[in-house]
């Protein structure tokens, strides 16, 4: 399980929706800054769920501090195509994003959201950050989209590179795509739930990820996994106990038992479908009303050994 | 409590949303079936079903159209359709847009142009609100073929489900970028309309661009421009159908916070544009553990208690009350939340329980478990 993301740059974590992804990205995030590496989650869908699971409030577009070393920022998409006009332009770059007509060009454009939201996730893991007097981050985990909009959005710049063909936005693409491309600089961690349709998209992933940045995921992490309380033959001793049982509460007991045992068995079959190049990190199921730091930072202990 | 057969007794659009990982697919497939099984021609359109579900729907072949899914497959799982039919089929949703582009060309060189076009060839999945509107398309499509008693659509997968009620109106403004056209083309009464220093504007485009992304660009939204008219009739109709009185919208969600809340904002949004809300799903409840309510303490002493009258050993009892613990604490979150939902709903939204199951849904006979649970409240057939 070496995949050594402390040793990366760009970390983009992804997976189905609902699989926990920004959980994910954020005890990372927990487990980095505890090494001291300056390390900021990165939200490219908008929302702001890791400040959130902190009780900080973090407007889009800024970087907020959770923690010791530990960084927030919800991508904003306007303020990223700022960033990028100005440093290409200066003062003519203002200008333009002062206009009204670019702005319908820029959000017209097909994929010019997804090229911008990456490109300002590469520009924080940047030594020279674009956005001055700005520091740059040993590490930036990227809490991505879902699956295909990720993958889509890991293939918009050597998209747009192929489309320009020459200038600007073409060498942009270009810079961009190389960085995603090296695996010295750039991890994909995908995460799942050992279930069926997640464990599916997971493996559609790595294919997606082969064709899209020619990189294998470098950890696979299976969120939300039960305990295995009962060997088959407890799980025989509890079923005839069941049926001998009159007391409700036990009865209650005992099914509950069964029914969590036989849960975790079809969950064992969903990892076993995973493989294991590399083999899959497992994180217990939660048995808690909400997730708090003191809850992430458990995850964030399990998590560890990715770094 | 009632079943989904009265929420849908006089439906013949039904599009199930919520927000992703919740169990719309299954919820959907499961209650066509149902619907099928009372003697209706249903036909449901899904987006990404899990491998195996379609498979043992026979669903693998995908030709973008309904396919008639052999009612033994049912029968054999204790679900006759007798009379009824159950059509499925999964969208393929760049196919579906091409399509869509075909049809509302003007004439075949539009058409080829457009297909041909290196920023529509490459970046369409891109087009925000693409694969949601080619979702509701299709329904379209397949409401004006007529011949079906139901449709049911199961919404795409998306993190936020309103991205779906959105759709329309962002890719309506996307043809109608008629502002850009006009910037794109450069030129006469356009610099107008935008205003002062446009010339000046497209110069510096050019300049951060590039000038073979603009000149592809300009020429995508040119073409686009003469599929305006047919697009904004279709958006229109599309719209109507999600309004009309036989089309009731489903929210299906899991008992966690999150997507309960997005369910509730989806909701809102439904009253809000005028649509109906027939019911809402929730899924994966654990209630099995209940049996504790308002005795906690009892946790407390539950090892020996189930050592004493099961017989179990002492570690195997503790595993158990360990189990039993867990489950009840999830029970009680999942009681607290759906008591959030139904409050918030307001008592004119029928709710409905379906508890955890044991396995994933990814078979008939699964589909049918879940059919009994939909359907156990509703009159009968």
């Amino acid at each position: 399980m070496a995949a050594a993301l402390a040793d990366k740059r760009l970390v983009f974590v992804t997976g189905k929706g609902g699989v926990g992804k920004s959980t994910v990205a954020t005890a990372l995030g927990i487990a980095a800054a505890r090494r001291g590496l300056r390390t900021i989650v990165a939200e490219l869908s908008g929302q702001a769920r890791a400040a959130q699971a902190f009780g900080i409030a973090a407007p889009s577009g800024e970087e907020v501090r959770l923690a010791e070393d530990l960084h927030a920022l919800s991508v904003d998409m306007e303020q990223a195509m700022e960033e990028y006009l100005h440093e290409r332009a200066g003062r003519v770059g203002d200008l333009l994003a002062a206009s009204r007509a670019f702005h319908t060009f820029a959000h017209a454009t097909p994929g010019m959201r997804e090229l911008l939201t990456i490109g300002k996730a590469w520009e924080l893991a940047q030594d020279r950050r674009r956005v001055s007097g700005a520091q740059p981050y040993d590490l930036v985990l990227v809490d991505a989209p879902a699956t295909g909009h990720a993958l889509g959005a890991l293939r918009t710049p050597a998209t747009f590179a192929e489309i320009a063909r020459v200038g600007p936005i073409a060498h942009q693409g270009r810079t961009i795509d190389a960085t995603l491309r090296d695996p010295a600089q750039t991890a994909v961690v995908a995460v799942a739930l050992p279930e069926e349709m997640p464990v599916t998209e997971t493996l559609a992933l790595r294919r997606g990820l082969r064709e899209a940045i020619g990189q294998e995921p470098a950890a696979v992490v299976v969120n939300a996994c039960l305990p295995e309380r009962l060997g088959p033959r407890q799980a025989k001793t509890v079923a005839e106990a069941l049926s001998a049982a009159s007391d409700r509460v036990v009865h209650a007991a005992l099914r509950a038992a069964l029914s969590q045992q036989a849960r975790a068995d079809a969950q064992r079959e969903q990892v076993a479908r995973l493989g294991d190049a590399p083999a899959p990190l497992e994180l217990p199921y939660v048995f808690a009303e909400a997730l708090r730091p003191a809850e992430l930072g458990e995850l964030a202990d399990r998590l560890e050994v990715l770094l | 409590m009632s079943g989904v057969a009265d929420w849908l007794a006089d439906t013949r659009v039904c599009v199930v949303g919520g927000s992703g990982g919740v169990g719309k697919t299954t919820t959907s497939a499961a209650l066509a079936a149902g619907m099928a099984a009372r003697g209706l021609k249903v036909a449901v359109v899904t987006i990404d079903p899990a491998q195996r579900l379609a498979t043992a729907l026979g669903l693998d072949e995908l030709d973008n159209e309904p396919q008639r899914i052999a009612s033994e497959r049912f029968a054999a799982a204790g679900l006759p359709l007798g009379e009824g039919e159950l059509w499925a089929m999964t969208l393929d949703p760049k196919r579906t847009f091409d399509e869509l582009i075909a049809r509302l060309s003007p004439d075949d060189d539009t058409r080829e142009r457009i297909l041909a076009n290196r920023v529509y060839r490459e970046l369409s999945d891109a087009i925000a609100g693409s694969q949601e509107f080619t979702a509701v398309a299709k329904l379209h499509e397949l409401a004006q073929d007529g011949g079906w008693d139901l449709l049911v659509l199961d919404t795409p997968p998306s993190r936020n489900a309103l991205d779906f009620l959105d759709a329309p109106d962002r890719l309506r403004a996307f043809f109608e970028g008629r502002a850009l056209q006009t910037l794109l083309r450069g030129g006469g009464a356009g610099l107008r309309l935008l205003g002062r220093g446009t010339g000046l504007v497209l110069g510096l485009l050019r300049r951060v661009t590039g000038a073979e992304l603009l000149s592809d660009l300009s020429d995508f939204f040119r073409l686009l421009g003469g599929l305006l008219g047919g697009f904004r009739e279709r958006a229109q109709q599309v719209e109507e159908l999600l309004r009309a009185p036989g089309t009731t919208f489903l929210l299906v969600t899991s008992p966690e916070r999150e997507p309960i809340d997005e369910a509730l904002f989806f909701q809102r949004r439904l009253r809000s544009a005028g649509m109906t809300l027939g019911g809402a799903v929730v899924n994966r409840m654990h209630v099995d553990a209940d049996a504790l309510a308002g005795e906690d303490d009892a946790l407390l002493d539950l090892p020996a208690r189930i050592e004493q009258a099961a017989g179990l050993s002492p570690a195997l009892a503790k595993q158990v009350a360990a189990a039993y613990a867990d489950e009840h604490r999830l029970a009680r979150r999942d009681a607290a939340n759906m008591a959030h939902l139904r409050e918030r709903l307001g008592g004119r939204v029928p709710l409905l329980q379906v508890p955890l199951l044991e396995d994933d849904v990814h078979d008939v006979a699964g589909l049918v478990r879940l059919y009994v649970h939909l359907f156990a409240a509703s009159e009968a057939p």
